[in-house]
């Protein structure tokens, strides 16, 4: 008995070093499109705190929820909102609903070939383009030729914004060309003349960004930081890090404070995204 | 102690009668033993994971028709424990081991999933029962029954069609360009010449294996692509054609490496007695070398289709990825490898497009292991045909 007790003590003393070596640990995991900024943001709040470790990991929005419901992580990044389904099996793991926090903003552009006489489209044009209503550049004001589409993997969250937002929920055409990435998608565009895709507004170079049309008798907006911040530029999403509410305290709540606070929205400019505007920032 | 030395005598640790006793020998081969059946488990366990994880496609067990009787959550408290637990699809345990508040959280989460849901009327349809993964269905927004691979919508479509063709034409492609170029090289390499120039060829094309699938796929994105577009000037830069080019250059060590043994191991007398017989070169290489060689090549092709369909990297960067059905090669095309790479990620675990992406690890596993049955079959009877014992 006295062997079993002492046992326990032994396996209790290394549970609690396991517990307090990871006390400053924070583990952040999900979309690739944020992956960037929260390294980043990581980085510069490390040099901040030395005391607290925090750990950046890619691999998809979808992964981030899947790490977030398996407790494998504290933070997940995310660039579209969790799923209902996903709710569901987060409340079943950990009894309680991930809270949602807006980290940043992200307008997707629409990019073309630099040499392609069309100049703007209406959301209207692009979901005719995109669900592969409209097949020829002429009809749209272009030259007489077909139009390339280039869309992204559906695993990427500008896939499933754009067919949300622009698509209005409609499939994309069976011929779309997927792109592994956003850098690949501008590349196959610059070599393309009749191509057409879209992406976040962080890459850019090697094509020609659109300006948009919310319908025909409005004006054309480019995106650019003034204009999506202020929303006139119509294609423009929130980007989110959810955490287990049980875990939201401490260095956890303070990190995440921290992002949302000018400070952290400074880096996200500096990395290319929009930052929030003011009346979401944490003060 | 003179029990256990009988024991020892009859070979336990490589004791054995009237030999030096090698116990490090003896745990070495015992070793050696241990890692090749691990393999094999190794093998057994992958597919067991695998076709467990897609074993409710097979089946038939799943259901997404989003034909669910929402239940407003005042009624919480009215109905009974049993069909709220069917309700929120919970195991007795985690039932019982559930709060009140917990509960009420999860109904919310329920009418949420309907109303997201969309109100398309094909949501009623279990899209991952076979007739909707094989046969081609009119979707509302659509003008024409086609197959469709859309997994990321309000209506989840899973037709593998388009993917099926989208491998199997990328691997002809890849086998029609790289099978003639390999045996060609393979019987110049083994009967026609030098030893000197044989030294430096037969490395020379085997250090082709070496180059990553990944490089080779990039190569293809980036310089092939555009100079195929520019000579043939065919309507999308990525499709079969080019990835099944790209793919071609990864077939083509494994292919010759094979066939230039089972051409090597042909016995020299048999070009001997062709060449004294007054046949050229080219004849007895031909018309006796080669047919006595055919099970070793036919090995060879085979095993060149299993590289060329399983392979992932190049055709998920060359061939465009658009889920179309059409044997047109200069079509761009999506294979099952680079959908299961391209979509594993943002799968919900356990879900519906998870399962339906092991079912084409599943598949894929199965049709390697098809091909390597017959072509190990066909191997044999050539064998004892050319053999003359049948």
């Amino acid at each position: 008995m006295k062997k079993l007790i002492s046992k326990l003590t032994i396996v209790a003393a290394m549970l609690a070093i396991a517990v307090s070596a990871r006390a400053g640990n924070i583990t952040v995991k999900g979309s690739d499109t944020l992956v960037i900024l929260a390294q980043k943001w990581a980085e510069v709040y490390m040099g901040k705190h030395p005391e607290v470790k925090i750990q950046v990991n890619g691999g998809g929005s979808g992964v981030g929820f899947a790490a977030l419901q398996t407790q494998t992580t504290d933070i997940a990044d995310a660039s579209r909102k969790i799923k209902p389904k996903e709710i569901e099996a987060c409340v079943k793991a950990f009894r309680a609903r991930p809270t949602e926090y807006k980290v940043a903003l992200d307008g997707l552009s629409v990019y073309v070939h630099n040499d392609n006489p069309v100049k703007e489209l209406t959301l209207e044009q692009l979901q005719g383009i995109f669900t592969g209503k409209i097949k020829n550049w002429k009809e749209v004001g272009g030259n007489d030729a077909a139009i390339h589409v280039y869309s992204r993997e559906n695993s990427s969250g500008s896939y499933e914004f754009f067919k949300e937002h622009v698509l209005k929920g409609q499939d994309f055409a069976a011929s779309a060309q997927t792109q592994q990435g956003t850098a690949i998608l501008l590349q196959s565009i610059a070599r393309d003349k009749e191509g057409i895709g879209y992406g976040g507004a962080a890459y850019g170079g090697g094509a020609r960004a659109l300006g948009v049309k919310k319908d025909a008798s409005s004006k054309a907006v480019e995106p650019n930081e003034e204009t999506v911040v202020n929303g006139t530029y119509p294609i423009w999403r929130y980007l989110y890090n959810y955490v287990n509410p049980a875990l939201d305290k401490g260095e956890i709540q303070s990190y995440l404070n921290w992002i949302r606070s000018a400070e952290g929205q400074k880096i996200v400019k500096d990395v290319g995204y929009y930052p929030l505007p003011e009346k979401l920032r944490e003060k | 102690m003179a029990d256990k030395h009988s024991k020892r005598s009859i070979g336990w640790m490589g004791l054995q009668r009237g030999h030096q006793a090698r116990p490090l020998e003896w745990i070495v081969e015992k070793g050696i033993f241990l890692v090749s059946l691990s393999a094999i488990v190794m093998v057994f366990l992958i597919f067991l994971f695998v076709a467990r994880e897609a074993l409710p496609v097979f089946l038939g067990k799943m259901n997404n028709a989003s034909g669910q009787k929402v239940i407003p959550v005042a009624e919480m408290d009215k109905i009974p424990p049993a069909q709220l637990q069917e309700y929120l699809g919970l195991t007795d345990k985690e039932f019982a081991a559930m709060d009140r508040e917990t509960k009420k959280t999860l109904m919310e989460v329920k009418v949420e999933t309907a109303q997201e849901d969309s109100k398309d009327k094909d949501a009623t349809a279990n899209t991952t029962s076979w007739r909707y993964l094989l046969r081609p269905h009119q979707w509302s927004g659509y003008d024409k029954p086609e197959y469709i691979w859309q997994p990321v919508a309000g209506v989840q479509k899973f037709n593998i069609i388009p993917l099926l063709i989208g491998s199997l034409k990328a691997t002809l492609v890849a086998l029609l360009f790289s099978v003639p170029l390999a045996l060609g090289a393979a019987i110049y390499v083994s009967q026609l010449t030098s030893p000197r120039k044989r030294e430096l060829l037969k490395p020379a094309i085997e250090l082709l294996a070496g180059i990553p699938s990944v490089v080779l796929g990039f190569f293809a994105l980036i310089v092939m692509a555009s100079v195929l577009h520019s000579i043939l000037g065919y309507q999308s830069r990525l499709n079969a054609f080019v990835a099944g080019i790209a793919l071609g250059l990864a077939v083509i060590p494994v292919v010759f490496s094979i066939a230039e043994d089972a051409l090597t191991s042909v016995p020299r007398s048999y070009t001997q007695a062709a060449l004294a017989l007054g046949s050229s070169k080219w004849q007895a290489a031909w018309k006796i070398v080669l047919p006595a060689a055919i099970p070793g090549v036919f090995a060879a092709v085979v095993l060149g289709f299993g590289r060329a369909i399983g392979e992932t990297m190049i055709v998920l960067l060359a061939s465009g990825n658009a889920s179309i059905v059409s044997w047109d090669i200069f079509d761009s095309t999506r294979t099952m490898t680079a959908t299961i790479a391209a979509e594993m990620a943002e799968a919900v675990v356990g879900g519906d497009h998870y399962r339906i992406l092991f079912m084409l690890g599943a598949l894929l596993f199965v049709v390697t292991f098809v091909s390597n049955f017959i072509g190990d079959l066909v191997i044999h009877r050539l064998k004892h045909k050319m053999e003359g014992k049948r």
